[in-house]
């Protein structure tokens, strides 16, 4: 059976500005840059993880312009379940350095039982999470906190 | 983004988030239509054309959702809760708790502890539901 995870996607309405964001203000690193032909087969990933998202423009082959404009409103709505959860090592320092490179955060980050986590959009209406855990966080959580 | 629709879905989650994130604050239809950057009037149209309510009414219930969370999972008084989700009156709080949920706040509590999930989930799934809520008359 499966042994690996390697491949979610989530819709972007736009490659290139998905790449200014994921990669030039999230610090991701691009996996692969491809273009097929019928589109272009851009994924990335966390340096370091082999885990891939592939930032994928709805439309053709598989949408048809109909159903990919539909596609494109539910994404700026905040209507597709395209989540990221991403961990960090330092939550607050993370969020601080996004935030200064003008990311658009829904909540700052928040003391939840399993750890400190916070939300932010993608340009395009994706809702993204990241979190210090709890299990990793002991030994920095009060570091955390005196740099608030 | 290229098309109009887009743009404005974007501003009007964008307005949305907002009141996800300061529902505790003394936030109103003006102040929220403002960071959507368009006229009052204009806000609450286009925020009920893409959302399916009027902002006033996500606001209500996301404040009623936060109340039925800190009334499982906290000992605070239905009055401090009722403060705490950013209601300013007892009465206005009590009746939007009953409208949507269909009882008062304390025969809610009484249905005891919630389980443990990730909190930003509850939050993000437990926001009752306002297509055949409770009483489900006017959407104002």
């Amino acid at each position: 059976m499966f042994n690996a995870l390697l491949i979610s996607s989530i819709y972007v309405l736009d490659q290139d500005k998905a790449l200014d964001f994921y990669v030039g203000k999230l610090g991701l690193e691009v996996n692969t840059d491809q273009d097929l032909g019928f589109m272009r087969w851009l994924t990335v990933n966390v340096p370091g993880d082999t885990r891939q998202v592939l930032l994928e423009r709805p439309g053709a082959p598989g949408l048809d312009e109909k159903t990919a404009e539909q596609a494109r409103e539910l994404v700026t709505k905040g209507g597709t379940g395209g989540h990221l959860f991403f961990t960090t090592a330092d939550c607050w320092k993370t969020y601080k350095e996004l935030k200064a490179r003008g990311v658009e955060f829904t909540e700052e980050p928040t003391e939840r039982p399993y750890g400190i986590d916070c939300g932010l959009r993608d340009p395009f209406g994706n809702h993204i999470r990241f979190s210090q855990p709890l299990y990793a966080a002991t030994t920095t959580a009060s570091a955390s906190k005196a740099s608030r | 983004m290229s098309r109009a629709v887009e743009e404005i879905n974007r501003r009007m989650l964008r307005a949305r988030d907002a009141m996800d994130r300061a529902y505790a604050e003394p936030l109103n239809v003006p102040a929220i239509a403002q960071i959507a950057n368009v006229s009052e009037a204009h806000f609450i149209r286009t925020f009920r054309a893409t959302f399916g309510e009027t902002p006033h009414r996500y606001l209500q219930r996301r404040r009623v959702e936060r109340a039925m969370f800190l009334l499982r999972a906290t000992d605070r008084t239905v009055t401090d809760i009722c403060l705490d989700v950013g209601f300013t009156s007892l009465g206005t709080f009590s009746r939007s708790f009953r409208d949507i949920v269909g009882e008062a706040p304390s025969s809610y509590r009484e249905r005891g502890p919630i389980a443990a999930v990730p909190t930003c989930f509850a939050m993000a799934w437990t926001r009752p539901s306002s297509f055949g809520e409770a009483g489900a008359k006017d959407v104002v």
